[in-house]
């Protein structure tokens, strides 16, 4: 279908929970290394197709989904994917910080246990290396071995980063990952995006304008469950096509 | 008299009457202990610990008594916890909404509430007749688990409800399995409230008597039992034959058993507590 090779796409979309319809009719196709910000008024939906990139809807009783969503090219809701593969390439950081009650150590190498690697030294180089890319390193490298939720709020959200890169994703999903921090740990995650969007595709859930803009390559839309735009973050920021996009950006509801 | 005055005297007469309330509880509960004491302490030595059983009061011990509340306690445990445990994970973390799950809920929830001498009844059935094992160690353990699961099973899920969705949802996403999750997260973090919980079951468990009767626990045993297929007797028979015999030297030997089997309790209790602080500091949100 497409010339281009797309990173993620979803071709019409739909999803329900129960017989409420989330999302309605999705078609969507985001490029390699670059971030994709959705953004548009709470219950639109937006949250839902970003959960099911990686299937985190799975266990959600009388969740369905109908249509197809392609991780470079292959179809992930197929029964030969296996679940646990997946979220190894789509990585995910939520809108609260959710270190596990562990020590920062065991928090960042958790991925790569659970998949029985054990090897001592593999474990500590990629905490390390995984640390470094979020900025993290000269923070916490003497209180490794000390629990995560010690760490502040922004740090507990950089060592979510650290966890998701670990298990070394192509794809992170970020769902409002600064909601619940203050200015300066904000600022310091979206510098954190701009840097690792070198290396991976990322898509990002906010309702924050400013931060989208910032951020973000191309940015959707959506209202109600529709996808309503889909642009160059720029084009959509200056001239949006669609007159709700144009109220919502510019504050007049949501 | 203003209205506000009267409202504040109403005030101040609860907080008398709720005072009073608090203390009935205690002062009864002291006055028992206190009672109990007075009446049995002298009598506990290291030959109250070690005789067994004896027509003679003044030779009579609870040797065979106390072993055998151990053997059940532990046998109790390696039955009812696995079982019980695993049941709660399975109704919290994988059972789907269902009107089959709904029906198990609500029935675990009223089994807690059968009398126990009704689990006496079908242990002896179950586990005495049926399953041969007569008025055995194994068949009484196997009694009180029944007695104790569904208490279990509601601590359990209590404890796993509690861990927060987050928690799970950081695990998925790095591609842990349900399983994994659990494993390393879900149980972990309710460890202390699923520890609390069954500890408290146990020690309901070593003070039953009623269930143990019926399945043939004797009053006598004038050995130690060594194997779960042993006859046995445990401490809360020893002290129900001890109450109901006429000379007065043996109600002193009840109430230094009582003594014991309050300690033991006491102990059970203390570590529940002691667990629940510490785990509870531990994990925080």
């Amino acid at each position: 279908m497409s010339k281009k090779n797309y990173k993620l796409e979803a071709r019409n979309l739909n999803a329900f929970y129960g017989s409420f319809q989330a999302l309605k009719d999705i078609n969507i196709a985001m490029e390699e290394k670059a971030v994709t910000a959705f953004i548009g008024p709470s219950g639109c939906g937006k949250s839902t197709f970003l959960r099911t990139l990686n299937r985190m809807n799975d266990y959600i009783d009388g969740f369905r989904i109908e249509g197809d969503i392609l991780l470079d090219g292959n179809d992930i809701y197929t029964k030969e994917v296996r679940v646990d593969e997946l979220r190894k390439e789509v990585g995910m950081v939520f809108q609260k910080p959710n270190p596990f009650p562990k020590t920062v150590f065991e928090n960042v190498v958790y991925g790569l246990k659970i998949q029985g690697i054990k090897d001592k030294k593999i474990l500590t180089e990629t905490a390390e290396t995984s640390l470094r890319k979020t900025a993290l390193w000269d923070e916490v490298k003497d209180k490794l071995d000390k629990s995560a939720l010690a760490l502040s709020g922004g740090q507990q959200q950089r060592l979510c980063i650290a966890r998701a890169l670990a298990i070394s994703p192509s794809v992170i999903l970020m769902d409002e990952p600064t909601s619940a921090l203050d200015p300066i740990s904000t600022a310091k995650i979206e510098e954190l995006i701009y840097e690792l969007k070198k290396d991976y595709t990322i898509v990002i859930v906010t309702h924050n304008m400013q931060q989208a803009g910032r951020v973000s390559d191309q940015t959707a839309f959506f209202y109600m469950g529709e996808l309503i735009e889909f642009s160059k973050t720029k084009t959509m920021f200056t001239s949006p096509k669609h007159e709700r996009t144009q109220n919502y950006i510019t504050g007049r509801f949501g | 008299m203003t209205n506000g005055e009267k409202n504040r005297l109403k005030d101040k007469a609860f907080q008398v009457f709720g005072v009073f309330c608090t203390f009935i509880g205690l002062v009864v509960l002291a006055i028992f202990l206190i009672d109990i004491i007075m009446e049995g302490a002298s009598r506990i030595d290291w030959d109250f610990l070690t005789s067994l059983p004896s027509r003679r009061a003044s030779r009579a011990g609870i040797y065979t008594a106390w072993v055998g509340t151990l053997w059940i306690l532990i046998l109790t445990s390696v039955i009812a916890f696995p079982l019980g445990i695993a049941a709660g994970v399975y109704l919290e973390e994988y059972s789907k909404r269902t009107k089959m799950a709904n029906f198990l809920e609500i029935n675990i929830a009223n089994l807690a509430g059968v009398p126990s001498i009704i689990y006496g009844l079908l242990g002896m059935e179950m586990f005495g007749r049926v399953m041969g094992l007569g008025g055995s160690l194994l068949a009484g353990a196997l009694t009180l688990s029944l007695l104790i699961l569904p208490i279990i099973i509601v601590t359990t899920r209590e404890a796993i409800k509690a861990v927060p969705r987050s928690i799970r949802d950081a695990s998925y996403a790095l591609g842990a399995s349900k399983w994994q999750t659990t494993w390393n997260q879900v149980l972990p973090a309710s460890f202390g409230g699923i520890m609390t919980g069954i500890i408290l079951s146990l020690s309901r468990a070593v003070g039953e008597a009623a269930p143990l009767i019926v399945i043939g626990a004797l009053a006598y045993v004038p050995f130690v039992p060594t194997s779960p297929t042993d006859e046995f007797t445990v401490l809360p028979i020893q002290i129900f034959n001890w109450t109901s015999r006429p000379q007065a030297d043996f109600l002193v030997n009840a109430a230094a058993a009582i003594i014991i089997l309050l300690l033991i309790t006491f102990i059970l209790n203390g570590i529940a507590v002691y667990l629940r602080n510490k785990w509870q500091k531990r994990v925080k949100w």
